[in-house]
């Protein structure tokens, strides 16, 4: 990755890099704003493999197709009718997939994996018999197993933005009713909605974006274009139409970004590229998004543990009980509780004092109040002022100072 | 030559279904029917990787043992990954799966361009339909049975016979957990059994089932297996122990059903080298199951 590399990168990001790389760049960022406002109601239907036996499915329609135009003496490299033919056998994968999991015992999982091997290998047979026939045009067969997005047309272009584009105005505009039927089928049932046919055309727009998409990033990796972009979105927000938004971008701008790079060097494959750019921002969302990211559950759970800590250490020195806890002593100390030697600093007895006072005060409001003290998740790990309103506490320390005037069992 | 090339495809075959369909039993059960598919394409990165490490210049031996390994390992790692993803619980196992073979099948592709890894034989189409009509046992000629012939069978086939004695020793040693964990996670925790290493361990028994079986018989039959023979087996009983042995039968049966297909009906009418074999097993297997479906579909609602 020289200079030289870098610089053709810029140049292929501003369009400037030739003709043929502005139209792969600009066609693989519609395919990705397309598969990732779709991708993200099939996520939340917890539907996203259906996209994987979907790109699966087409291989046989594909394979029928070139024979079937084959045999009428047409030009079998023709793309159209082979995506028509995969478009047909895919919507029958889907059917396929609905049936099993309605009408057996099987789960979804399963479900997918059957249709996705059977069609697939009915493909794959189809295949070695083409490979066997005197044909012409093979190499448009296996074009859309791996993909070869170098190979895009201004034409197909054209067809994949225009696609993308009418895929993403219906689910924008359907993303109340695809939002129902994802997060509770039942309810939306119950307000009379379609829920079936509202299925059959999440589907139907997730077959439209994985077939236009086969020929650029290939049969295996068009299903990360589906999941990638959705399960990124899922870790910066809860409501489907934002996440919509943010899921479509996301793609646009990875398959985008990962088209340019792609174009800037040798041996660079544009499908696996993209893919890569597009699992790189899932796996720093993952990591490091601030509310649920791996990093900030980590840090929050820390910081809990250090609370707890700090919270038993400060009761045992008011109780003037020894503390062996190695972690207790260090927050102690780090706090300025503690000295070197173990015994408790002024600010430290005061603390614990404060501390003992809150213990007390939070054990008395949860024998009074148990249902609103459960209701506190975390009811006894913060200062007692900090929680309850300011009388609610006056009442508990009169009623504590009562009881311990009137004997010590009462308390 | 039915001794020298067609028994020992067979065997092979019906050997790979065979493993494939017993750990499908497990996953199934599990809803993780999809992970047979995942792992076989995380397999790619790891003998591309596998094969970078030793170099071009080791031997064959030293190639293949590291190549294995090196798909072992990603396999490994990709059930380790999909496992952390969907504990954030934000994502479904299926999506997370999703995520994760693209990504390792992206960045094998991506080795393979980039590096002198594309000379070494890995090709798309091996990979998905293995080499299963070309092995052969040539000392397999006087028929089966002497010892001789045994230890000169073909390496793939001692490869998966070894896994798949290993797979059954295990069903049989631990069918209590297994079950438990299968039907009933939080009751197996419950009584003692530690649920989630014994999923852990179905898991990599599936990836190491997947790798045995891969090189041989590609990833078509491999995925098919995982599914079609334990679903087919699902189907049709509710007793586990019934479930397995189905699963097994089935597998055979579509073993040797699709490779006569593909080896002596596809010939018979007019195609010279037949089909290939892989796929027609797994075409056979998805019938077997689809009559298995139909028979026992409920009504509509």
């Amino acid at each position: 990755m020289d200079g030289a590399f870098w610089a053709e990168f810029g140049k292929a990001l501003l369009l400037q890099a030739g003709w043929n790389a502005a139209v792969v760049c600009l066609g693989a960022a519609a395919l990705g704003a397309g598969a990732g406002v779709v991708g993200v109601f099939a996520l939340l239907r917890g539907r996203a493999m259906m996209s994987d036996a979907i790109s699966h499915a087409t291989l046989p329609g594909v394979a029928a197709a070139f024979l079937l135009v084959s045999a009428w003496g047409g030009d079998a490299r023709a793309l159209p009718a082979m995506l028509i033919g995969g478009s047909v056998s895919a919507a029958l994968g889907v059917l396929a997939v609905q049936w099993i999991s309605a009408r057996t015992r099987l789960g979804e999982d399963a479900a997918i994996g059957t249709v996705l091997s059977s069609f697939f290998a009915v493909g794959v047979a189809l295949l070695t018999v083409i490979q066997q026939l005197p044909l012409a045009g093979q190499a448009g067969v296996e074009r859309l197993l791996i993909g070869s997005a170098a190979g895009m047309l201004d034409g197909e272009r054209e067809t994949i933005m225009i696609v993308a584009g009418v895929l993403c105005v219906i689910a924008i505009a359907l993303t109340r009713e695809f939002a129902a039927i994802a997060f509770d089928p039942a309810y939306a049932a119950s307000l009379g909605w379609p829920v079936r046919a509202l299925d059959l055309l999440l589907m139907a727009l997730l077959l439209a974006i994985v077939v236009i998409g086969l020929t650029t990033v290939g049969l295996v990796l068009i299903i990360a274009l589906a999941i990638a972009p959705p399960a990124t979105a899922r870790f910066w927000c809860d409501r489907a139409r934002p996440m919509a938004l943010i899921s479509g971008g996301v793609g646009a701008v990875g398959c985008y970004v990962g088209a340019a790079l792609s174009a800037s060097g040798d041996n660079l494959p544009t499908g696996a590229v993209i893919v890569l750019c597009l699992a790189a921002v899932f796996a720093l969302s993952l990591l490091l998004s601030p509310q649920r990211g791996i990093v900030a559950a980590l840090l929050r759970r820390r910081r809990l543990q250090n609370r707890v800590h700090l919270r038993q250490g400060l009761l045992a020195v008011a109780r003037s009980e020894p503390i062996f806890d190695a972690r207790t002593v260090r927050i102690l100390c780090a706090a300025g509780y503690l000295r070197g030697d173990g015994a408790p600093t002024e600010a430290g007895a005061v603390a614990a004092k404060q501390m003992a006072r809150d213990q007390a005060l939070w054990n008395l409001y949860r024998d009074l109040h148990p249902e609103e003290a459960f209701a506190l998740a975390d009811w006894s790990l913060r200062p007692i002022d900090e929680v309850l309103p300011p009388d609610l506490v006056a009442g508990l320390m009169e009623q504590l100072a009562q009881a311990r005037r009137g004997g010590i069992g009462a308390a | 030559m039915f001794w020298v090339n067609d028994f020992p495809s067979l065997l092979l075959g019906s050997l790979a279904a065979a493993v494939c369909g017993l750990w499908g039993n497990f996953l199934i059960l599990r809803r993780q029917s999809l992970l047979g598919d995942a792992i076989s394409h995380v397999v790619l990165p790891g003998i591309v990787v596998g094969f970078l490490v030793v170099g071009g210049a080791a031997t064959a031996t030293a190639l293949q043992f590291a190549t294995l390994i090196g798909a072992l390992l990603a396999a490994l790692a990709a059930v380790a990954l999909i496992e952390l993803i969907r504990r954030t619980g934000l994502i479904e196992s299926g999506a997370a799966m999703g995520v994760v073979f693209t990504a390792m099948f992206a960045a094998g592709v991506l080795l393979l361009e980039q590096t002198d890894a594309s000379k070494v034989h890995i090709d798309v189409e091996h990979a998905l339909m293995g080499g299963l009509e070309r092995v052969v046992w040539t000392a397999a000629l006087s028929g089966p049975g002497s010892l001789a012939a045994l230890a000169d069978a073909p390496a793939e086939i001692w490869r998966i016979a070894l896994v798949y004695l290993f797979s059954a020793i295990l069903v049989v040693v631990f069918l209590k957990e297994l079950r438990m964990v299968s039907f009933d996670p939080a009751f197996a925790e419950a009584s003692g059994v530690p649920a989630r290493w014994v999923g852990f361990a179905i898991a990599a028994m599936t990836a190491l089932a997947a790798v045995a079986a891969f090189d041989a018989v590609g990833s078509i039959l491999v995925i098919a297996m995982f599914v079609c023979p334990a679903a087919t087996a699902r189907v049709l009983t509710d007793r586990l122990a019934r479930q397995i042995w189905l699963s097994q039968l089935v597998a055979i049966i579509g073993a040797v059903g699709g490779y006569m297909l593909a080896a002596f009906a596809a010939p018979a009418l007019g195609l010279e080298r037949g089909v290939s074999a892989a796929a027609m097993i797994a075409v056979t297997a998805g019938l077997i199951q689809a009559v298995a479906m139909i028979a026992t579909a409920k009504r509509r609602q």
